[in-house]
């Protein structure tokens, strides 16, 4: 499932990117070190960090997009700077559990 | 990939850490466009972007020079920082210095020089206090 349907279907605002990739796995970390050894290519990454190196990690590691979770705002130059990268960030009030939690539902099949 | 030597250079620069990360995502892009296989690539870049956060957070920037031949990708990341008084203690996982501002921004886990190590095929810190410290990164691509 692309990161677009997942984010009409649970309602999370897409912020930046066109969410055109396919989610192949989750993450959820704020440790930035840890995220790029272990989160993997095409992984949906949960984080509450809105500082403007979470895109450096994210082009790395080449997540299928960023979801931000708890309502956390982010700024109007990490936008800027993910929309011309072509990273895709996701918002939602959920926390990063039910964040992770109801994607792997909904891709599933159990919602 | 063609038989020549790639030459890069770049500066790090500390500047609140907006750029932090383009040397390690500019060599990245050349690595793709040379053909190199990605899981080598997500190495080097993995390593790089370590070493370059490094010499932001501890050394107020410093300079990446990269070398890329058909047998290996080369990473030099050097520094005029305060350096490391015990390069033995650095490299244990979770063994950090960083500010609490840099922990807030989520670095500073102490992962960086064991991410490094981890995913290079060789490694070497040299470093001298007050004078500053240069991590060379080796990457083979044919093994």
């Amino acid at each position: 499932m692309t990161v677009k349907e997942v984010a009409e279907k649970l309602g999370f605002s897409i912020l930046t990117g066109d969410g055109e990739r396919e989610i192949t796995g989750f993450y959820a970390c704020d440790l930035l070190s840890w995220v790029i050894s272990h989160a993997k290519n095409g992984d949906m990454w949960v984080t509450v960090m809105n500082n403007i190196n979470i895109l450096a990690v994210a082009s790395l590691v080449d997540v299928a997009c960023i979801v931000i979770p708890e309502g956390v705002e982010i700024y109007d130059n990490l936008a800027e700077r993910a929309n011309e990268k072509g990273i895709t960030i996701l918002a939602t009030e959920l926390s990063a559990a039910d964040a992770v939690i109801k994607t792997h539902d909904l891709i599933n099949g159990n919602i | 990939m063609s038989d020549s030597t790639v030459k890069l250079h770049y500066d790090i620069d500390a500047e609140d850490f907006t750029t932090a990360g383009e040397a390690s995502s500019g060599v990245k892009k050349t690595l793709t466009r040379l053909g190199v296989n990605p899981e080598l690539i997500k190495r080097i870049s993995i390593a790089m972007y370590e070493a370059e956060i490094n010499a932001v957070i501890h050394a107020n920037g410093g300079f990446a020079d990269v070398e890329i031949t058909p047998e290996m990708v080369k990473v030099v990341i050097s520094d005029n920082g305060p350096g490391i008084p015990c390069v033995e203690d650095a490299m244990k996982p979770g063994w950090s210095t960083a500010s609490n501002l840099v922990r807030e921004m989520g670095f500073g886990a102490g992962m960086g020089l064991p991410n490094m190590k981890r995913y290079t095929d060789e490694m070497c810190v040299e470093s001298e206090v007050g004078v500053g410290t240069k991590i060379t990164l080796i990457v083979y691509l044919n093994r």
